[in-house]
């Protein structure tokens, strides 16, 4: 037996990716309650910022690809748009890695956010040429609140699996 | 021997570089997907059987996700309905004095758009044959506003279909699969609604930005729309019928009309998919796109030189021109401005000059001058010498 113990992917990337995208269809019912709709926050955004601060990988680019494919799909929205937006998020969190190594909650929320904000930047700006015109920007600053507010789902999905490989330490 | 003995195994990629070069294939697949995506058009085959095939899977997902949404609506009700059943039987009384009112005023005016259709002889449109589906799904970010119904092609609906709800608009199909239908809604980004102000027949663009209101773009003229106006379909450009109820407008806070959506009245949760054509959907594209081949040229229609020995044996004689006095022809021609007889052109071409002028104005004004002058036709009117006119 060795004395390693692998991560597993699917234990850090496969159960998070059903369980994030279980509850954007669930967040996607048409209910209403006294004229308010549900939040539509990105859960997807929590895994691919997580995943690039647990650990590099090879597979996650294509889970967060996966991911973002869904979303276009489901949401009906132009095909690629949020994976290319949670790319460039995973991306940047990726590069920033080292930088991220150590700090506490807040200054990883603090991060996640301003990942989060590039993504969505991104986004605004796909959109506004898909579409020769701009979105509002009031539905986009009420999606991203939704979305930040997400960081503890991040933060514990890091706490998890952080330290699950030794060689990553 | 073990990978350690092997000279390669101390050769070993960084696992970031790794990630790095899975990242950057990711990025151009995304962006591959991007380029080539072609939701808004009105072409079937555009939305894709990726599109379609994740459609069939996901409407029956969100049908049964909503479910207890459903249920606990209709449980809701219910116990609503027990408990405020006088209240609500008062107001549906007073709401049914109003709507007297307004049937009767409705048959009259009835009455009169027959009458006048009548007199006018107009072609009204025919009754739109309509579908009701559920709604299963919802997306309502900022890039993407959707809905997902759960009828589809089996009960004929079509890219391109209007989409109601009992208030209003909702917007409109852009993807059909077997059981769903994909809705793209009025704030979509990508959604463009040619409409009017009801009060001024004002036309607008509503285009929609991922926010509840969408705006009112390519306003025209001066103050067409004031706040609380009714906006309704325009019908042009033949996608939606004309008249459908869409909201009113309103002031927003930017500055730019905005268009309150008359369907968000109530939650949507059951619509009716309009099965409507226009004319320009059901025509053949095609056959009205050929260009008619004139038909070869007979003998009396030619205009051009033709010899005058046939020419004259095929066409009738010409008839006598008048009195040679122009001054005489003039007030006739002025009196009866009727379009010359045929004649042919080789016939006699020197006599047909002081025979058929156009009566000007000066030769309307003063018939009885005898002056040669005011004989003459304008230059447009006049009769082109045939020479001008060589056959191609």
């Amino acid at each position: 037996m060795s004395a390693v113990r692998s991560l597993e992917p699917w234990r850090w990337i496969g159960v998070p990716m059903v369980q994030l995208l279980g509850l954007t269809v669930l967040f996607a019912i048409p209910l209403r309650v006294f004229g308010l709709q549900l939040p539509e926050p990105v859960f997807p955004m929590a895994a691919a910022f997580a995943w690039a601060v647990i650990r590099p990988s090879v597979l996650a680019p294509f889970a967060v690809l996966l991911m973002g494919l869904f979303l276009d799909f489901f949401w009906g929205g132009p095909i690629g748009l949020w994976a290319l937006c949670l790319l460039v998020a995973y991306g940047i969190s990726l590069a920033g890695r080292t930088m991220m190594a150590g700090q506490s909650r807040a200054i990883l929320w603090a991060w996640y956010g301003m990942v989060t904000g590039a993504a969505m930047l991104i986004g605004y700006l796909v959109v506004m040429l898909d579409a020769k015109s701009t979105p509002g920007l009031v539905p986009l600053a009420w999606q991203y609140l939704a979305t930040i507010i997400l960081y503890p789902f991040a933060h514990r999905l890091i706490e998890m699996f952080e330290d699950a490989d030794v060689r990553f330490r | 021997m073990s990978l350690r003995d092997n000279p390669l195994g101390e050769l070993k990629v960084p696992l970031t570089w790794g990630a790095a070069v899975a990242l950057i294939v990711a990025a151009v697949v995304a962006i591959a997907f991007l380029v080539s995506d072609r939701r808004e058009t009105f072409q079937s085959e555009a939305y894709g059987a990726t599109r379609r095939a994740s459609d069939t899977v996901l409407g029956p997902v969100g049908d049964v996700l909503s479910a207890p949404v459903r249920w606990t609506g209709a449980g809701v009700d219910t116990v609503r309905g027990y408990f405020f059943a006088v209240s609500e039987n008062r107001r549906l009384k007073a709401e049914l004095k109003e709507m007297r009112q307004w049937r009767d005023v409705a048959i009259a005016l009835r009455d009169t758009n027959d009458r006048y259709r009548t007199l006018l002889g107009l072609r009204t449109d025919p009754p739109i044959p309509m579908v009701a589906a559920r709604i299963v799904s919802d997306s309502r970010g900022p890039f993407a506003n959707t809905r997902l119904a759960n009828t589809g092609e089996e009960k004929g609906v079509k890219a391109g279909n209007p989409v109601m709800s009992e208030n209003g608009l909702v917007g409109r199909v852009i993807g059909v699969t077997n059981g769903a239908s994909r809705v793209l809604l009025l704030t979509d980004t990508a959604s463009r609604t040619p409409v009017m102000i009801d009060r001024t027949n004002a036309r607008a663009i509503l285009s929609g930005d991922g926010g509840p209101n969408p705006r009112l773009d390519y306003l025209r003229g001066r103050e067409p729309v004031k706040e609380g106006d009714r906006i309704l379909t325009s019908g042009d450009g033949g996608v939606l019928p004309r008249g459908l109820p869409v909201g009113t407008a309103v002031k927003g806070l930017d500055g730019r009309w905005r268009v309150v959506l008359a369907s968000d009245r109530t939650p949507i949760d059951f619509v009716r998919i309009l099965l409507f054509e226009d004319f320009t959907q059901v025509l053949n594209q095609k056959q009205l796109d050929v260009m008619p081949v004139p038909p070869p040229t007979q003998g009396s229609q030619v205009v051009g030189l033709v010899p005058a020995t046939p020419a004259a044996k095929i066409a009738p004689p010409a008839p006598t021109p008048g009195p040679a006095a122009p001054g005489t022809a003039a007030p006739a021609a002025a009196t009866a401005p009727k379009p010359p007889p045929p004649k042919p052109a080789t016939a006699k071409p020197g006599a047909s000059k002081p025979v058929t002028p156009k009566p000007t104005a000066s030769a309307a004004s003063k018939p009885t001058s005898s002056a040669p002058t005011t004989a003459t036709p304008p230059a447009s009117a006049r009769p082109r010498p045939p020479v001008e006119e060589a056959p191609h």
